[in-house]
């Protein structure tokens, strides 16, 4: 990290996590919902490794790895729902997936 | 730290194992021993067996403190603790998940989705709630949160063939994912901020940092983002009512109990924990969660014709009561936490154990007008249901009379009278959506004669919830001393 500061890292974090947020309020298919919580996972993921960096310390590594295993067990899993899903319905619009009255 | 793994660090974790092996376990014996899908019942005496081990193991830690007369039991070189309080809650979700499994099978049989797994998640996700309590270390939570999570994703998508299950599951998994993502972000944050993963570290940092430092506050919006929606606080209860409906509704039953328990011994543990040094920030901003939490759960649940819907938003407004007494903060207030949650995981169960036993092949039996006359075909179904439906409204002789009472002492002693007021009016609003169930059950004419589901499994949680909600609202002493060992302090 020689030369490029904390904070840049940080910031790529940030702007990352937030374009993961952006995605899953406004796309409307449920796989690109899903691969916008994968997007600020892994923002997580950079900050915690810059993090550790900084302090030197491997506590944020250990984390980055619990988060990664949890991100494809959730993948594992959400993909499976999405296909029960698609399988009753033929649809992955979540506008569509509104069949419960509110 | 010569020792990687002591014998402390094993007497701790003991209740963990046995849950995550009997999971394993029953995982196997569904096809290894028990093929016949009609031998599946079965699989719940190695359920209940494995619950009475890791009850063993429970009581032999709190025997172990008492005895030793210490507060605590650290392992893990601080990530487990094995306090009063931890203990507390695990009784609390061994409690749940007996009853989701006593009740399971007869639900499952009958809506034609009776698979073993369901008894494997069950424990499963009780292992990750032992982790939730016990946990004082972010990666031990956010594990035990996601294993619990995890668990509930398949749990409540588990009628593969039905629209409305999968709809739920699908809800429930990508609001989950990214209330988790917030929640992580957050501990990223926070774990720069003190180069710990540890909660007591990360408490000694952000007392050296003081409030107003933006990062401290970045950190406590996320982490608060993602632990309201694991209570479904408004405004992160969008979820709640469309998984709560969606869900088979024993899962639904876990779901409102057992999770939720989970989730607040979490944030109880976050916001007593490393956050308390911001509580001049997240005191103002809880209050205001509390009181919408309040409003929208109890104005929405009027409206509902779906008996799991209503109880879904009455569910959101109880998470604001609960969260009034982490307001307060005092002694009573955590006392009043601790004896609320207990009180409404009996209530809230038995009140979904009534609407999962008027479930058939044909029937739903979810709606307010299934529950047309129900005095005269099962009459004590509906007696079994008013003694819930008065409980979650807060009338003495049951046991939510009892938590109610500690809220609003905790927030007369702290000074807040216009919260104390405001909860206080909402009981009001609620007793009039939960009379709504009690006059369809008593005054409404039957309109459905045959006759409703009973199971042995079904009486006997039944006969638990049942006698929970009236004994702790009659004789309250031993719980609330119980709950009083219990504080985190």
């Amino acid at each position: 990290m020689t030369g490029v500061p904390l904070s840049w890292f940080l910031i790529l974090s940030a702007v990352l996590f937030s374009l993961g947020v952006a995605g899953f309020l406004i796309r409307r298919s449920v796989l690109t919902v899903f691969m916008s919580i994968e997007l600020m996972l892994n923002a997580v993921n950079l900050s915690f490794v810059a993090f550790s960096y900084q302090l030197k310390q491997v506590n944020g590594h250990l984390f980055t790895f619990f988060v990664m295993v949890v991100a494809a067990a959730e993948a594992a899993l959400g993909l499976a729902i999405i296909l029960a899903v698609f399988r009753n319905r033929g649809t992955l619009q979540v506008d569509e997936v509104n069949s419960m009255k509110n | 730290m010569s020792q990687y793994y002591t014998s402390v660090d094993h007497f701790v974790l003991v209740p963990a194992i046995l849950l995550a092996l009997f999971g394993c376990a029953v995982l196997l014996f569904d096809f290894l021993l028990f093929p016949e899908p009609r031998q599946r019942k079965y699989l719940v005496w190695f359920v209940a067996l494995g619950l009475v081990f890791t009850g063993g193991a429970l009581w032999r830690q709190q025997h172990f403190l008492s005895v030793q007369k210490i507060d605590s039991i650290t392992a893990f070189g601080g990530t487990l603790t094995i306090d009063g309080f931890a203990l507390f809650f695990n009784w609390i979700f061994l409690a749940a998940s007996l009853i989701v499994a006593l009740i399971s099978y007869k639900y499952l049989e009958t809506a034609g989705e009776h698979q073993g797994e369901i008894y494997g998640l069950i424990l499963l996700a009780n292992c990750g709630m032992f982790f939730l309590a016990a946990g004082t270390d972010l990666i031990t939570l956010f594990i035990g949160l996601e294993l619990m999570a995890l668990c509930f994703y398949v749990m409540v998508g588990f009628l593969r063939g039905d629209r409305r299950s999968n709809e739920a599951a699908v809800k429930y998994l990508l609001l989950g994912a990214f209330s988790s993502g917030f929640l992580v972000y957050g501990f990223s944050v926070l774990y720069g901020l003190s180069g710990s993963t540890k909660l007591a570290a990360i408490r000694m940092a952000l007392e050296s940092r003081g409030a107003s430092d933006p990062l401290v506050i970045l950190a406590l919006v996320t982490v608060s983002v993602g632990l309201l929606f694991k209570i479904s606080a408004v405004p992160f209860h969008m979820w709640a009512p469309d998984a709560y409906e969606g869900a088979p509704t024993t899962v639904t039953a876990y779901l409102a109990a057992g999770s939720k328990a989970a989730s607040f011994a979490f944030l109880m543990r976050m916001f007593m924990g490393p956050l308390a040094p911001s509580r001049e920030l997240w005191e103002p901003l809880l209050a205001v969660v509390a009181v919408a939490s309040m409003t929208v759960g109890n104005f929405a649940a009027i409206t509902q014709s779906n008996v799991k819907r209503l109880l879904a938003y009455s569910s959101i407004s109880h998470a604001g009561y609960i969260l009034l007494g982490l307001i307060a903060g005092n002694d009573t207030g955590v006392q009043g936490v601790l004896v609320y949650v207990l009180v409404y995981v009996f209530m809230t169960m038995g009140a979904f154990l009534v609407v999962a036993a008027l479930r058939r092949k044909e029937m739903l039996g979810e709606d307010l007008e299934d529950m047309a006359g129900l005095v005269h075909k099962s009459p004590g179904y509906a007696f079994l249901m008013l003694i819930f439906l008065l409980s979650l409204a807060g009338i003495p002789p049951t046991a939510g009379f009892i938590g109610k009472y500690f809220i609003f002492l905790s927030l007369i002693q702290t000074g807040h009278y216009v919260l104390a007021v405001i909860a206080t009016l909402y009981v009001a609003v609620a007793i009039y959506y939960y009379f709504r169930i009690v006059r369809s059950m008593f005054i409404s004419p039957l309109t459905d004669r045959a006759p409703a589901a009973t199971s042995l499994g079904l009486k006997l949680a039944l006969a638990v919830t049942g006698l929970m909600t009236l004994l702790i609202g009659i004789y309250p002493e031993p719980f609330l001393s119980l709950a009083q060992n219990s504080l985190l302090r």
